[in-house]
């Protein structure tokens, strides 16, 4: 095992029991918190799969932003100091036949399907380079359409917050 | 190309250890003489009242929802400006021009957003 497989199953070990405390939690902030780990975990395999800029955004935009949002949302929601927040298990059966069809599904494609593997080849140290080089070239109309994106989503914002 | 990382890894060891040692040594190390002003929550200072588990106000979700779309903005500035030396020799303004536009359509979300007060916290 050489330390590339090591730090990997670090990373792989956070984000498994990280998501499993987010599932099985009875304390709904406890799983917002280990869904912060799980996030951080993912961003560590990004980095692994040589996906620099996928983590840099991962860490960025989930660990640094989506995770505010959603504890922000978990303590607007509900009514935290009456009720005890708890999630529960329901339907127990439905839900095993469901999750045995689609698991059986995904199981049967994966076993199925001939998985195209590619020798691997020489990737230079950094992907940004290249990232911003076609979001400036070839990319540039998605690139300004995703500035469109964020104005539309900035301006229905602001309408939410302030109707007047 | 992952050695790259190990400085970052090295950091990350570093942090974590530190906090565990941090924690561990006032752990066993500190002297414990409690008495009840020392163990209230703020010495010397107000007495809390109530839970710390109350419901948040409304503004602090438009705050983190408005922070989420500037972050999305600095994604996209990063590999912007890294690559921005490349544009330099031949074509000058290219590169400048088309993050110019970027920024203004995202300008008018800004003034919008000033203009109808949600960045006042009232």
């Amino acid at each position: 095992m050489n330390y590339y497989e090591i730090i990997f199953y670090v990373f792989a070990v956070l984000t498994v029991v990280s998501a499993g405390v987010v599932v099985f939690s009875r304390n709904i902030i406890y799983s917002a918190f280990a869904l912060l780990f799980t996030f951080t975990g993912v961003a560590g395999i990004y980095v692994l799969l040589n996906a620099d800029f996928i983590a840099i955004t991962q860490l960025l935009i989930y660990v640094g932003g989506i995770m505010i949002l959603l504890i922000f949302g978990v303590m607007l929601t509900t009514n935290v100091t009456n009720v005890e927040i708890t999630t529960q298990t329901l339907k127990a059966l439905p839900a095993t036949i469901v999750v045995a069809i689609v698991s059986a599904l995904l199981v049967s494609t994966m076993v199925s399907t001939k998985w195209a593997v590619k020798d691997p080849i020489s990737v230079e140290s950094t992907t940004i380079n290249q990232i911003g080089e076609l979001l400036l070239t070839k990319y540039l109309l998605p690139f300004e359409i995703a500035s469109i994106v964020l104005l539309i989503a900035m301006m229905g914002a602001a309408f939410l917050a302030r109707k007047n | 190309m992952l050695n790259n990382y190990i400085p970052i890894l090295i950091l990350m060891l570093f942090a974590i250890a530190f906090a565990i040692v941090c924690v561990f040594l006032s752990k066993f190390i500190g002297p414990k003489n409690p008495n009840p002003v020392k163990l209230s929550t703020y010495e010397s200072g107000m007495e809390p009242v109530g839970t710390a588990r109350q419901r948040f106000s409304v503004k602090y979700y438009m705050a983190a929802m408005l922070f989420i779309l500037f972050d999305i903005e600095i994604v996209f500035l990063y590999p912007w400006a890294v690559a921005y030396r490349k544009f330099i020799p031949n074509t000058v303004y290219y590169a400048l021009i088309e993050m110019s536009v970027f920024i203004a359509i995202l300008l008018v979300g800004y003034i919008y957003m000033i203009r109808k007060g949600a960045l006042n916290w009232d």
